[in-house]
């Protein structure tokens, strides 16, 4: 017992130490790290959504460094993470029919609780800390809404576009020729022969 | 939520919530939590921390906080032999009084609370039943022997851990015994239950009035009881229900009462089933379930449909005569229209049933197939991909708790028969393999199963342990998979253990390579076949393997975070990929292709930890028959997680730039130059080229890499790519995100032949001019406005038709759709009208008539002039 009871005195000091400087630390009110507060806030007027009923905020998640931690909204958009150690982080806020950028925090050791936050996809400050989305997003592609011009842009629409000219415009174009040039152009015609549906089809041809 | 209050905090503990009843500190209602070695009396209205005690100097394990008057008594072992007691005040946190106790034996398990300040817990030779009372914080202390209550039973006991009001269940072999403890602190034995299952906490339905429940075991049944605490001979409720063989036993059980119309107390009762499974049981009916177990899938594969036979109805396969004939006489009602609420239901029911989406025989396009999941609870579903609905569900007995197998635990499920050529009239099947407990080194458990009817074929419970499975590329007779399992004492055992399976095995005996990867020491080995194991037990169907080669990956500067290798059944179109100026490069397609990415030691843990010039991702393109080392590339200032995924002669992988504070993709293209001599058109002629050479790990050929990296906005749950039928459909990538979606990205923008302005061929050729980060477009989300709950993975298997890559995602929740990566060329899609495709016909048909009816008229016309 004699040669262990030195230890057992260093071993009761260093864990005296210990204690005293948890407790030293926890009067700072940081223990283990620093506390990031911060608010998402989703704009009521961007339109309405069938899948984010506004104002319901509570399916929002708030993520920590790619899942390491995960925190949800309270009703006014404020969520922390508490105790967490100085460095650089990353927060991503996941919330469906929404595009947030993820967020880079800094965490200062130097200056306690000095935090700073910048948008990674624009490379923007954040002067205080408050998420937007960058853009609303519409998962399903929208029906395009029936149109006559949509018809007649399309190349069928235009086939049938002109054959109508045709069949329309051109008889009063007949019209304003000269009835001698035409009663010409028609014997001439006549001469070569009209080429009929009839004469194309192999039943007709045996008709001849 | 309204608040949130975090508790500092150095020592790791349990954690005890405890809400005091009448106890008011300035009108505040208070909260009692223990954890991180302190008990934190928190308001109730703005989680303000009033008061703290801190505990962490003490050796003591707190178990209970009780209260009585203003004073917090907190309870707990110190060395399971000593019982210590704090009172604190309420109001203020001020230690009052510390008191001990030491017992003269060691206690095993919880502390149980029985009444306010009574406890009970086991001795350490689990003989000895211990009551342990606070009187104001004053401890004392008696015991009892099991034996003294009950002659007849032997064995170890455990208290289970039940709240009821001055009694307790302690379970013995089978038996649960219900003990009551009288207020002198003498225990009475009420009841011995045979073949006890579960025991509820106590509910409170009247002032002084508690009602608990017990289930037992018999004839084939479960039987339900409702008993008073207090009034044992009756009881409040009595029913026997039948379960499911397959939904196994009875884990946890929860009561509620309700007030019945005459006033009297109905219960209903929640019951956790042993597969994981919810049931909610009232008036002696299962009034619904819920399959939880669901969302713990371990793993998946997938199995064809049967073929439906010819001449023999699908109504037949599925089901007998008489349902058959009862599914026409309510199709007849319904079209009489004297068919009631009830059978309009049941037929829009069988219409579902029978429609073409949820038959169950195999469809030409091959968008029918059967998913097998296991689940964590050992159970086995086979779900329908047309509506998800479980067609067979099976909880394995081979992974149930025995003596030999105490904690068994499924760890991957794999194609082990799957017929087509021949053997076409045998179903398929699939392997479960298992393990009896968490660590490797514990037995293996196999376990076949019939894909179609979901019945165990047989099971086996080898000595050997099962640290790595390889599905070998080769089949027998009867289309059975060969697998040989790798255990942990370096011998490789082949199954199935048939002659032919052996005579298979010699043919291809010098084939045979696979690899392990030893992550703790950074070593990759590469292994192969070498002979018979030599033991003293003769066992043909064992070999001894030998090392190949090992690849060592300099431990302070390297560590092993991710590998990815190629799918084994992926289908390759071509080798050749012509380029925009018709030079042709030859893709370097090897099945033994390993992907391992290496991080820094210190950046091997999360983001946050590391600063960006401690941190270095290594990632290695390895051969696994050769070891040889393909490409290599450092990317400095990058940390994990990384995820890859391997398809063909590429890899894309997911990680963290810490630089630029944004995950990052990259991707690795792997050319073969040994082939890339071979545009000159008189080697053709002359027969000089070596296009048909085969591609083999034998040969070194030279290869060059290209690589690209991209920005990528979210992070990553699981990376896959679509697989086809006949791999000539563009890949996309499916990505699960942080958000629990999964999003499909053209593979085309991961190529690294992206510049920043693509020529004009280029762009013809479909290169996309480089952008600094990958698009993420709305759209091209395929959950659309769901999410995947909980996301883990992604699974995607090829459908019959070429265009088309069935996917399947899980976490907590399931989700399932058919994808088309380079849209449906070879299909039409779902709304297209065939009748106005008809129309349109016999428009034309009836309109050339007409044109040559009247044609012919005129030309007779024409004739007659």
């Amino acid at each position: 017992m004699q040669p262990k009871s030195p230890l057992l005195l260093l071993l009761l000091l260093s864990l005296q130490l210990f204690i005293c400087f948890a407790f030293a630390q926890s009067t700072t009110g940081s223990a283990e790290g620093y506390t990031i507060y911060g608010r998402v806030k989703i704009p009521s007027n961007l339109g309405t959504k069938d899948y984010i009923i506004p104002g319901k905020v509570s399916n929002v998640k708030v993520i920590l460094n790619g899942g390491q931690r995960v925190t949800f909204l309270r009703p006014d958009g404020y969520f922390s993470f508490h105790n967490v150690p100085a460095g650089t982080h990353l927060i991503e806020v996941a919330a469906l029919g929404y595009f947030f950028s993820p967020v880079r925090v800094d965490v200062s050791a130097r200056n306690p609780g000095k935090i700073q936050a910048a948008l990674t996809e624009s490379r923007r400050g954040l002067t205080e800390f408050v998420l937007e989305p960058l853009k609303e997003e519409q998962y399903y592609e929208i029906r395009e809404p029936f149109s006559i011009m949509s018809i007649v842009k399309s190349p069928m629409g235009l086939m049938v576009g002109f054959m109508l000219i045709v069949v329309f415009l051109m008889p009063k174009l007949m019209e304003n020729m000269d009835p001698e040039e035409m009663r010409r152009a028609q014997e001439e015609m006549r001469n070569q022969g009209v080429p009929s549906l009839a004469s194309m089809l192999p039943g007709a041809a045996r008709s001849n | 939520m309204v608040w949130e209050s975090s508790l500092p905090g150095s020592k790791a503990s349990k954690s005890i919530l405890y809400i005091p009843k009448n106890l008011k500190a300035d009108k505040d209602d208070l909260i009692l939590v223990y954890g991180k070695g302190s008990l934190n009396a928190v308001s109730g209205v703005d989680g303000e921390v009033l008061w703290k005690k801190d505990f962490s100097g003490e050796s003591i394990e707190v178990s209970h906080i009780i209260q009585s008057s203003d004073v917090i008594y907190v309870t707990g072992f110190v060395d399971s032999s000593k019982i210590s007691v704090y009172g604190l005040n309420a109001k203020n946190g001020e230690l009052l009084e510390n008191n001990h106790a030491a017992l003269p034996f060691g206690t095993f398990g919880e502390l149980l609370s029985v009444s306010g300040d009574m406890f009970v817990v086991l001795d350490e030779m689990r003989s000895k039943i211990v009551i342990v009372h606070l009187r104001n914080g004053e401890i004392s202390y008696n015991q009892k022997h099991i034996s003294d209550l009950t002659k007849d039973l032997a064995g170890q006991a455990v208290i289970l851990p039940s709240r009821l009001p001055g009694m307790f269940a302690l379970n013995i072999n089978s038996y649960v015994l219900l003990i009551k403890v009288t207020n002198q602190g003498e225990l009475v034995l009420v009841d011995k239950v045979n073949n006890g299952a579960a025991v509820s906490d106590s509910l409170s339905i009247s002032e002084d009035e508690h009602a608990f429940a017990f289930v037992h075991y018999g004839d084939n049944k479960i039987h339900l009881s409702v008993k008073n605490v207090n009034d044992w001979n009756h009881d409040l409720l009595k029913e026997s229900i039948v379960i499911d063989h397959q939904k196994g036993k009875i884990d946890k059980i929860f009561v509620n009462n309700y007030v019945r119309t005459d006033r009297s107390h109905g219960f209903r009762a929640l019951m956790v089933m042993e597969d994981h499974s919810l049931l909610l049981v009232q008036q002696g009916e299962i009034v619904w379930s819920r399959e939880d177990g669901l969302a713990s899938v371990v793993d998946v594969t997938t199995s064809e449909l049967p073929v439906q036979k010819e001449g023999v109805s699908v109504a037949k396969v599925e089901q007998n005569l008489f349902e058959w004939l009862k599914g026409h006489m309510l199709k007849l009602k319904g079209t009489l229209m004297i068919a009631s609420p009830d059978d309009l239901a049941a037929i829009q029911a069988l219409r579902l049933r029978s429609s073409e989406k949820s038959k169950m025989t195999r469809d030409h396009n091959g968008f029918r197939k059967l998913l097998i999941v296991l689940t964590r609870a050992g159970k086995v579903f086979a779900l329908h991909t047309g509506d998800g609905r479980v067609v067979w569900s099976i909880l394995l007995p081979s992974l149930h708790k025995s003596e030999a197998c105490e904690n068994p635990v499924g760890l991957h499920i794999y194609q082990w028969q799957v017929p087509h050529h021949h053997a076409l009239d045998e179903n398929p099947s699939v392997l479960v393999v298992g393990q009896c407990g968490p660590s490797l080194s514990t037995p293996a458990v196999l376990s076949f199963i019939d894909a179609y009817t979901g019945m165990e074929l047989k099971s086996l419970s080898p000595a050997h342990t099962a640290a790595q499975v390889i599905p070998l590329p080769h089949t027998d007779s009867t289309e059975q998979r060969l697998h040989l399992i790798i255990d942990d004492k370096q011998h490789a055992y082949l199954y199935p253990r048939t002659p032919e399976a052996i005579d298979i095995l010699k043919h291809e005996f010098s084939n045979v390579y696979w690899y392990s990867v030893d992550a703790d020491n950074g070593v990759i080995r590469g292994h192969a076949l070498k002979s018979n194991c030599i033991q003293e037990a003769v066992d043909e169907y064992c070999f001894d393997f030998r090392d190949l080669w090992s690849v060592v990956f300099p431990s302070e500067s390297e560590k092993i975070i991710a590998t990815m290798t190629r799918k084994s059944n992926e289908v390759v179109h071509t080798q050749a990929k012509v380029m925009t100026d018709y030079d042709v490069m030859y893709k370097y397609i090897s099945k033994n292709l390993l992907f391992v990415a290496n991080a820094a030691p210190k950046a091997a843990g999360e983001i946050g930890t590391v600063i960006p010039e401690e941190a270095w991702l290594v990632i290695y393109i390895l051969d696994t028959v050769t070891g040889r080392i393909l490409h290599r590339m450092t990317h400095h200032g990058c940390q994990g997680p990384v995820h890859a995924v391997f398809s063909e002669n590429w890899v894309v992988y997911h990680y963290f730039n810490l630089r630029a504070h944004r995950y990052e993709m990259s991707v690795v293209e792997i050319y073969d130059q040994s082939r890339a001599d071979n545009k000159d058109v008189w080697r053709f002629v002359l027969g000089k080229h070596n296009l048909t050479s085969p591609v083999s790990s034998y040969s070194r050929p030279e290869v060059i890499a290209k690589s690209q990296s991209y920005f990528f906005t979210h992070s990553v749950k699981a990376i896959e790519v679509t697989s086809t039928a006949k791999g000539i459909t563009s890949k996309q990538l499916l990505i699960g995100t942080i958000g629990d979606q999964v999003l499909a990205l053209d593979k085309r923008f991961l190529d690294p032949r992206r510049t920043v302005n693509p020529s004009q061929a280029e762009k013809e050729d479909g290169i996309i001019p480089l952008t600094d980060s990958l698009p993420i477009i709305p759209q091209s989300y395929i959950t659309h406005a769901l999410k995947v709950e909980g996301l883990r993975g992604i699974v995607t298997v090829p459908a019959k038709l070429e265009s088309t890559s069935l996917v399947f995602a899980y976490g907590v929740d399931l989700f399932f759709t058919q994808i088309a990566p380079s849209r449906t060329y070879d299909s039409l899609t779902e709304d297209f009208s065939y009748a106005l495709l008809l129309l349109t016909i016999v428009a034309l048909v009836a309109a050339i008539f007409v044109t040559w009816v009247l044609s012919e008229r005129k030309d007779l016309q024409d004739k007659w002039r």
